[in-house]
């Protein structure tokens, strides 16, 4: 058996989250860890292979995981807060139908406390739904607006 | 004075079940802010409304101000029940509450700024005449033993820059000063580049006892205490209420001393203050002050009668308490076994996984307080407390006795638990004797043959 324990392996998953690197292998006695972050197309990795459970909290999940060029993806919030279309009132919306955006595209601004976050569309593809609507509620994971993804 | 209509409940757990059971009760909505990890649970279901503050991680959803004020504000809630844990005593929170109208279940950023840190609460404690260890800072020798010989043997050296027991030394004897504080002076240097030391007297049978408080900033009242002195590292396992053989000085001393600390802070709303209580010389000591609802909060509603969840939401609304000092009849005995998804034959390692079964059927005088339901996942991001079965009895050993029977009959299929440890203590004959100290479970540890089983 290899040294380490779940808390180990914890430990591991949120120093990887912190940090810049996207991919990490481990491989120690019978104990082999993949991780990959931003949803890097994994593979059936061997994390805690006698478990079925507890899924692993890797790192936020991005649209980018799985999609597929031509399907249709949302993109989710990455938080909860009040969800604007546009920088300011009365402003054009940062994206519309049909526009086209990249990973770094920013799509809308998620408001917590006054502190404005900028989202950005974490894909590649043509805008084909604003989802949420402007000056609302948004919680965690709701779907902002929908991609045809390139 | 504000009538509260929807509670937004920041935590998780079988406390988030707990608040929502008086709000119901109460007639006040609930919207629970729940982590990812958590949108299937007990208390999601229960709440009027769930919203989804983040991810599983807690510094990414439970732990985070403005997600939970912005979440508060945006459902329409008027208040924010901040639970145990997490944001519970954070003076970022209370205050953020403040400056968007919303009411802060709890007391007020003063209070918490008061009983915040160690330092200031001790400072506090002294101004107030509340027992505190004896101790002091010395520089020299001559100085150690002035004070040793006014506090007595055995003492701790401790470095002022250590922690964890590192540069610390017990002396047991006065012709053992010398020499100890000369090497806690060098270690103290060559570990943290500081060799300044202080002294303490150590208390070798200590009993960890906590005082409930009750204040709607007018009139402070106690609750009785509960002893916590059954614990593995600094986590507690068995509490109960009253505290078993205690004299009836000591216990009277303690609810005096904790009234009076509450008071010289101006404390407003439920809290509790923590004492060592030094079981060979008969004194007691002031720890901390706690201002949030504590876990084991139910042993003295077993013994009071009282709803802590409703007296802390209506002290929040302005109300005055309705009651006295002489109102608050404590009567019988709880006992609370805190149940954990634990490996206990494995160093007692979290053990997350999902519930198959949980079935705790209701038996006279028990009572449990749980987040499970078959199917329910714990997560491994939390800790791993899942259940608290309170016993209530006439007496101690009837309370025992009930707790005895939960044990055998409650069943909780899918996770590892530390039942089995619950068990043995039950049936410890130290512990059913009554007033064990703080050294009791470590020492019971070793010695102990801990059923094999599923469960």
């Amino acid at each position: 058996m290899s040294g380490l324990n779940r808390s180990d392996i914890f430990e591991i998953l949120s120093l990887v989250e912190n940090s810049h690197f996207t991919e990490l292998r481990i491989e120690t006695g019978d104990l082999k860890i993949e991780l990959r972050r931003d949803g890097a197309a994994s593979s059936p990795s061997a994390f805690e292979p006698a478990r079925d459970a507890a899924p692993a909290p890797v790192a936020v999940p991005k649209p980018a995981a799985s999609v597929v060029a031509g399907e249709c993806t949302a993109v989710p919030a990455p938080m909860l807060g009040i969800y604007y279309h546009a920088p300011k009132p009365g402003d054009a919306p940062f994206v519309k139908p049909g526009d086209v955006v990249s990973p770094e595209t920013v799509i809308g601004i998620i408001e917590v406390m006054k502190l404005m976050n900028h989202v950005s569309a974490g894909v590649s593809g043509i805008v084909t739904e604003i989802v949420a609507p402007s000056g609302q509620l948004i919680e965690h994971g709701d779907p902002l607006i929908r991609v045809k993804v390139a | 004075m504000a009538a509260i209509r929807r509670i937004f409940i920041a935590n998780r757990g079988e406390i988030a079940v707990r608040i929502i059971r008086t709000c119901r009760e109460l007639g006040v909505e609930t919207v629970l802010g729940v982590s990812e990890a958590d949108r299937d649970s007990l208390g999601a279901k229960l709440a009027t409304r769930v919203v989804r503050i983040g991810p599983a991680r807690a510094t990414e959803s439970y732990l985070r101000v403005g997600t939970v004020v912005e979440a508060a504000r945006a459902t329409g809630c008027d208040a924010v029940h901040p639970g145990y844990g997490f944001l519970s005593e954070n003076r970022s929170l209370a205050e953020a509450c403040h400056e968007y109208g919303l009411i802060f279940i709890g007391p007020d950023p003063a209070n918490l700024a008061a009983v915040g840190d160690k330092l200031t609460a001790r400072s506090h404690a002294e101004a107030a005449g509340v027992p505190l260890i004896p101790g002091g800072s010395v520089e020299t020798l001559e100085e150690a033993r002035r004070l040793s010989d006014k506090m007595g043997f055995p003492l701790l050296i401790k470095a002022v820059s250590g922690g964890g027991g590192r540069g610390m030394k017990q002396v047991r004897r006065a012709d053992e000063l010398e020499e100890q504080f000369s090497l806690a002076v060098s270690e103290a240097t060559a570990a943290f580049g500081d060799g300044r030391v202080y002294m303490e007297r150590f208390v070798e049978v200590g009993r960890h006892v906590e005082v409930q408080i009750i204040s709607d900033g007018t009139s402070v009242l106690h609750a009785g205490e509960r002893d916590c002195s059954i614990r593995r590292r600094y986590q507690k396992v068995v509490e109960e209420a009253p505290a078993p053989c205690l004299s009836e000085e000591l216990r009277s001393g303690l609810h005096e001393a904790a009234v009076r600390f509450a008071r010289h802070i101006g404390y407003r709303s439920i809290g509790t203050v923590e004492f060592l209580v030094d079981v060979e010389r008969a004194e007691f000591y002031f720890l901390e002050m706690n201002a949030r609802i504590q876990v084991e909060h139910p042993v003295t509603e077993a013994i009071s009668g009282l709803d802590l969840v409703a007296s802390q939401i209506s002290i929040a609304e302005g109300k005055p308490l309705g009651f006295s000092q002489a109102d608050i009849r404590l009567e019988g005995h709880a006992i609370e076994c805190r149940l954990n998804a634990e490996d206990i034959h494995n160093d007692f390692r979290p053990a997350p996984g999902r519930v198959t079964l949980a079935w705790f059927p209701s038996l006279t005088a028990l009572r449990v307080d749980t987040h499970l339901q078959p199917g329910a996942m714990i997560p491994p991001h939390y800790d791993s407390m899942i259940a608290k079965l309170i016993a209530f009895g006439e007496s101690r050993d009837l309370a025992i006795e009930t707790m005895e029977k939960a044990l055998r009959v409650c069943a909780l299929q899918g996770v590892k638990t530390n039942k089995a440890l619950h068990k043995a203590i039950m049936a410890d004959p130290r512990f059913r004797k009554g007033g064990v100290d703080t050294n009791y479970l470590g020492g019971l540890l070793p010695n102990l043959v801990i059923e094999e089983g599923s469960e």
